[in-house]
């Protein structure tokens, strides 16, 4: 342990780094861009579903096919890693997101329309709060999947802790895949942790 | 003088829903004037809600007019308009996530007031809905049913809106917790002088609390009147159910009047002799006649007793006539009287009209016909049945 760590010691953090580089960005964007869709698709249940129903389908191409398949659009390296992961981080926070929105109580709903707030006032003092929680979680779930999955970024040469796990097999050195998984491990206990903190930090009382 | 329009204004209103061919309400016409109590009562579906929530704009207009203040809700700035009503609904209608201070203050929060200003108001509408200041703080869920919706109330008067809108507010609250939000409001509405609009199925509620009632069936307005008039004069047999037998009989029995149950007196002149007067107590069963002059203003009473007493000594009715005190007129309601009619030792009164002229009496016996009305309706299917059965 001791060894590899003298060792790897400087690349162990650059990889660390660049695991939480993708991972970040990735699911930043799958935020920005999931949650206002959910918003939008409120309006429209019937699309809704087909839209659910299509990032599902996402999420079933096994995640080295989908890294493959960017190869030809975006070629090697971080930005095809990033799309890959965004659009796997997608399903759970939008598929929670709804789910959320659409088990916001109507009465709540009418009453506040009712005393006179505009649409955007609705969602954002309204909606939003009240399905925190539940989007909160999606986007918990979808935080551990893209850190997992990053670690397959490496094969599109995106780098990241992958690189040492993917040595290591290719070597068959067991301390370089363990040396790689472990830190994935704790990243994605980590990240759980921290956004389980906000969660709460996020979710009105009173509910 | 120009005449002041009503709060609320319905013209030829007709609601269809979209991908509903029947119309949920049709052609309804009414005002409600400022400082009403308008209470829209009708069986479930019968498009209550439908029409209050016309007037926020919570429902768009199909066809016709809803006019506030003078102006087409159209005309109004969505938001504007819904800012000046208050709106109150059965359930849920606080936000959950907001404690009470942000729930009361929610509205002139979004009219933008200054902070002090919105936590004085806080702490004066929580004195009103009579809370404890101490709840500001609290959420929603930390409050009884009967608390939340005492919130809900005074928050609809947060921005000093002049019109409210409730939708069945206490219609899930147990009838005590019930009868004291009902005191609430109306104490409130008395005091500020609040045009409400208040749905309800519960015609018990309709009459305690409006000044006007707007009875619906089918999404057809039936009859428009104050509790009174609904009471005692429905419109047609739907609006008699929805009063309900008991109350309808109670009613009737609340406004019979003097003159519905006199029968006619028993009368001579003042100058006729005791010799007529003996002819007419022996001839129509009677020992007292009512004593009246020329133009039959009521004078007094002669008894048997007293003739018998007197007869040979003095020969005219005006020689043995005792006054009458105690009279009523045909225009006062019979159930002010009764314990007066019953308590006087004779067994009639005498009704006199606003010259005291004399015009009838009511006896003991119609009394009794009126009660027996009110226990066992007009009918009397009881005895008519025994009486088949016994023929
Ligand atoms: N949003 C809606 N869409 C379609 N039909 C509706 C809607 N709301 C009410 N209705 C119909 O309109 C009629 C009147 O309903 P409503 O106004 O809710 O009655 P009430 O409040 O008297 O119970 C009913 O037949 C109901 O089914
Ligand atoms: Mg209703």
């Amino acid at each position: 342990m001791s060894a590899f760590i003298a060792q790897h010691g400087s690349e162990l953090l650059e990889k660390t780094w660049q695991q939480i580089y993708i991972s970040a960005i990735s699911l930043f964007l799958g935020i920005i861009v999931a949650v206002p869709i959910s918003v939008i698709l409120l309006k429209f249940p019937k699309t809704a579903k087909d839209v659910i129903a299509l990032a599902s389908m996402l999420q079933t191409i096994p995640a080295l096919a989908l890294l493959a398949m960017m190869i030809p659009f975006f070629g090697v390296g971080r930005v095809p890693a990033i799309i890959a992961l965004f659009l796997y981080s997608l399903m759970p926070i939008m598929r929670n997101t709804y789910v959320g929105l659409t088990d916001v109580n109507p009465d709540t709903i009418d009453s506040a329309r009712g005393l006179g707030m505009t649409k955007m006032q609705l969602i954002l003092k309204v909606d939003i709060p009240l399905a925190m929680p539940v989007i909160m979680s999606g986007i918990r779930l979808s935080a551990i999947y893209v850190i997992a999955w990053a670690t397959l970024a490496s094969y599109i040469g995106a780098g990241g802790l992958g690189d040492f796990i993917f040595n290591g097999l290719s070597l068959y050195q067991p301390d370089l895949i363990f040396g790689g998984t472990i830190p994935v491990i704790i990243l994605a206990l980590l990240a759980d942790y921290l956004l389980g903190q906000l969660e709460k930090k996020l979710s009105p009382k009173g509910i | 003088m120009v005449e002041e329009s009503p709060m609320v204004e319905f013209k030829d209103v007709t609601k269809i829903y979209s991908k509903s061919k029947q119309p949920a309400v049709e052609h309804i016409s009414f005002k409600i004037n400022k400082g009403e109590f308008c209470c829209l009562i009708g069986t479930s579906g019968s498009g209550k809600t439908t029409l209050m929530r016309m007037i926020n704009r919570m429902n768009s207009v199909t066809k016709g007019q809803v006019l506030v203040n003078g102006k087409d809700v159209k005309k109004f700035n969505l938001v504007n308009l819904r800012r000046k009503i208050g709106y109150v609904i059965q359930n849920n209608g606080l936000m959950p996530h907001m404690t009470i201070r942000e729930n009361i203050v929610l509205v002139p929060k979004l009219l933008k007031w200054p902070k002090e200003k919105l936590n004085e108001e806080a702490e004066r509408l929580i004195k009103m809905a009579e809370l404890p200041e101490s709840y500001l703080d609290r959420y929603p869920a930390e409050l009884s049913g009967g608390q939340q919706q005492r919130i809900g109330v005074v928050r609809a008067l947060a921005a000093d809106q002049n019109l409210i809108l409730m939708d069945e507010p206490f219609g899930a609250l147990d009838p005590i917790t019930r009868e004291s939000l009902q005191n609430l409001v109306q104490n409130l509405q008395m005091q500020l002088g609040k045009t409400i609009v208040f749905v309800t199925h519960d015609m018990d509620e309709a009459l305690k609390l409006a000044t006007k009632i707007v009875v619906l069936h089918d999404g057809k307005l039936i009859q428009v009147g104050s509790p009174e008039e609904i009471l005692h004069h429905p419109a047609n047999k739907f609006v008699e159910s929805l009063i309900g037998e008991e109350r309808l009989s109670e009613a009737k029995y609340e406004t019979v009047k003097v003159k519905n149950v006199m029968t006619a007196p028993v009368k001579i002149n003042l100058g006729a002799s005791l010799n007529d007067a003996l002819a007419m107590m022996k001839e129509r069963h009677v020992d007292t006649l009512l004593v009246i002059d020329d133009d039959n203003h009521l004078k007094g009473y002669i008894s048997i007793a007293d003739l018998q007493r007197k007869y040979p000594h003095v020969s005219s009715v005006s020689d043995i006539m005792l006054p009458i005190n105690a009279t009523v007129g045909p225009e006062e309601y019979l159930r002010d009287n009764f314990s007066r009619i019953l308590s006087r030792n004779g067994q009639y009164i005498p009704v006199v009209d606003a010259e005291r002229k004399l015009i009838g009496v009511v006896t003991r016996a119609s009394l009794v016909n009126v009660v027996y009305e009110k226990i066992w309706g007009e009918k009397k299917p009881a005895t008519e049945e025994l009486e088949k059965k016994a023929n």
